[in-house]
């Protein structure tokens, strides 16, 4: 018996190694494969990121005669603005996320509840200012806000107010103006997560015997967990870049980086500079979005265990 | 009939193209300015008459500024032939060596004032950052002076100076603290920023651009501003409540330049020549604010007497303005720069 299964074992070692080599080849033969179709894709990708970002941080290590140095980057640290500029950046762009969530939020949980027919019409008008310029919105607001703009009249108007309340260039204009143009970047991801979620389970909670309070928290909200991380983390990365507003909207008082950028490119005579406060831009971004993926990943992937 | 129709008007089109194409190839020329009412004022009184008498195409475009010729220049891709720029961005870009050098023998550069007038620039125009207030806050008893601009508790109101032209605060900021205006160049920076410091926290938006500062004022957000005469005028012509004069003016140059590698290098000498001669220089105040550069512009008679006193550089004007000194913020813009911003972002 021992002899016989020991020379089973030893015969089917042998045919699981040959038939082992054959898999092997041929998923390496797949693999090639799927790497030749794969290389267009790849290739563009190398072309329009990898070597463009390349090329970035190769010019940010160059100073104004053209001679390798890290002056691009020392002048963050010899000058108070930039630190005051990137706080001001990350100060802006959490706020803003923050008040998206807590506007978008239930807006998308209200459009998810409603009737098919009634919510294609709401999401209408969430996607509706998609279609108007930035620009033309942000001076929409500083018609609304200004010292002797809509809300500030009214409110003088109705007695509510003796001094015009400050809400346009100054941090709650820029708040304000940007937290309207990304509820829709938050909004139609979170709606889209929480359409997916089955209404069986609500059901089957509420059979169970928890309250509507206690099925939303307990179900609703973590399976709409992942949709509203996706919604967060791309308002939150397109904050950090934003110009438009900020430069309208912040009365030359919230300087953020893309600004700073701007700004760096015509003052300096060598493309460094700019490049420069690219670079530290992007690794910021990249490693708070790694930290996002660590925090809400493992968050997101926890609901689903639970269930 | 129609087929033979068809062939001669194949025919006759190929004439004119294979005649059009050299020609317009070798007699065409590409100019960027700043677009807008400006370039549209500069089309009529530069552009559209120097392609009349020289018999060339003029094309037009639009520059952001100095990085717009460095990136054409550096990347051998030059676009244009003649490009206008800020006084002080000409200097660095000189200093660069982005610039063909000009021909005075070519361009007549008499009437222009010598400190605009370089081997490979020179001065074409003028605009003046003035202090622009409201009359219906203040009736005409506003502030006249940046020293008035600066006393918040006599000319109590909202306020707006640029943020982005730290070169014009701070010389209004010279100004601000008496500095005469013949001794405002070579800017005492560290004075002038600790003038800065002194309205720093009166001021209740740093505009970065003349439509921002234009807006500002026109919606009342501000009661009085530092703007430029331009942008004045036009809110002048508007209606708008407001009052400003040339006093203590600070008059900035703008300029023209031949990018380096030019391929129409000597067609845009001369058309550069007739751009700085007096009788077109004439021509510019009759369609926008910006003065005309040469000051022999003002001998031609082209300009009626009651608007000579509206132009900012003319000769009696120019006596109340700073001249701003393009060399100086070669040297230094950016040392300036950095702590101007360091000190309006604290």
């Amino acid at each position: 018996m021992s002899i016989g299964s020991a020379s089973l074992g030893h015969a089917v070692r042998q045919d699981g190694e040959l038939n082992a080599r054959a898999l092997r080849s041929d998923a390496r033969r797949q693999a090639l494969g799927l790497l030749a179709l794969l290389s267009p894709g790849l290739f563009l990708v190398f072309a329009v990121i990898i070597v463009p970002i390349g090329w970035l941080f190769w010019l940010s290590l160059f100073d104004e005669s053209g001679q390798l140095s890290l002056a691009n980057y020392a002048r963050f640290f010899e000058q108070a603005s930039y630190i005051k500029t990137f706080a001001t950046t990350f100060k802006v762009a959490f706020v803003v996320t923050g008040a998206c969530v807590l506007f978008g939020y239930p807006l998308a949980y209200m459009l998810s509840q409603l009737p098919r027919r009634a919510a294609s019409i709401c999401l209408i008008f969430v996607i509706l200012p998609f279609w108007t310029s930035v620009l033309v919105r942000t001076y929409a607001w500083l018609v609304i806000l200004q010292r002797k703009g809509l809300i500030n009249n009214w409110l003088i108007d109705l007695g509510v107010i003796g001094q015009p309340l400050p809400l346009a260039n100054n941090f709650a204009g820029v708040v304000i103006g940007m937290t309207h143009i990304m509820l829709p970047f938050l909004v139609l991801p979170l709606y889209a997560s929480m359409k997916t979620i089955d209404v069986d389970c609500l059901r089957a909670g509420m059979n169970l015997g928890a309250s509507p309070a206690a099925t939303f928290r307990q179900i609703f909200f973590p399976l709409s967990l992942p949709g509203l991380a996706s919604g967060v983390v791309i308002v939150f990365v397109l904050c950090l870049g934003f110009f438009v507003t900020p430069a309208l909207m912040g009365g030359g008082k919230v300087i953020m980086w893309a600004m700073r950028m701007e700004q760096a490119t015509s003052l300096y005579s060598n493309w460094g500079a700019g490049a420069a406060l690219g670079v530290v831009l992007l690794a910021v971004t990249l490693a708070l979005l790694g930290l996002f993926q660590w925090l809400l990943g493992a968050r997101a992937t926890g609901v689903w265990s639970q269930r | 009939m129609t087929k033979r129709l068809c062939i001669h008007g194949l025919a006759v089109a190929g004439l004119l193209a294979s005649a059009a194409v050299p020609a317009s190839a070798a007699d065409t020329i590409t100019i960027a300015s700043w677009g807008g009412t400006y370039q549209e004022a500069q089309t009529k009184a530069f552009f559209d008459p120097t392609a009349k008498e020289l018999g060339i195409t003029i094309k037009q475009d639009t520059t952001n500024g100095l990085d717009d010729v460095r990136l054409q220049v550096t990347g051998n891709a030059v676009k244009w032939d003649i490009t206008e720029l800020g006084a002080d961005e000409c200097a660095r870009g000189s200093k660069e060596g982005l610039f063909e050098k000009l021909d005075y023998n070519v361009i007549d550069k008499s009437g222009i004032n010598p400190k605009l007038v370089h081997d490979d620039w020179v001065g074409i125009s003028y605009t003046s950052v003035v202090l622009i207030y409201r009359t219906d806050v203040f009736g005409d008893k506003g502030p006249k002076t940046w020293a008035d601009f600066w006393d918040v508790e006599k000319f109590p109101g909202r306020r707006a100076l640029s943020g982005s032209q730290a070169t014009e605060t701070l010389s209004v900021a010279a100004l601000a603290k008496g500095t005469p205006i013949d001794k405002v160049y070579p800017v005492d920076i560290d004075g002038a920023l600790q003038s800065v410091d002194k309205v720093k926290g009166h001021i209740d938006a740093w505009w970065t651009s003349g439509a921002q500062a234009m807006q500002l004022v026109k919606d009342g957000e501000v009661d009085m501003a530092s703007i430029w005469n331009g942008r004045a005028g036009t809110l002048r012509k508007e209606g708008a409540p407001v009052s400003f004069s040339f006093d203590q003016g600070v008059l900035t140059a703008d300029c023209m330049v031949i990018p380096k590698g030019s391929k129409n290098k000597d067609l845009a000498m001369k058309a550069l020549a007739k751009f700085v001669s007096p009788d077109l220089q004439a021509n510019l105040p009759l369609y926008v604010d910006n003065g005309p550069a040469n000051e022999k512009a003002f001998e031609t008679g082209k300009i009626p007497q009651e608007r000579i006193k509206d132009i900012n550089s003319a000769p009696d004007n120019v006596k109340k303005q700073v001249l701003q000194d393009p060399e100086f913020w070669r040297d230094n813009l950016v040392e300036a720069t950095e702590k101007f911003n360091n000190l309006i972002q604290q």
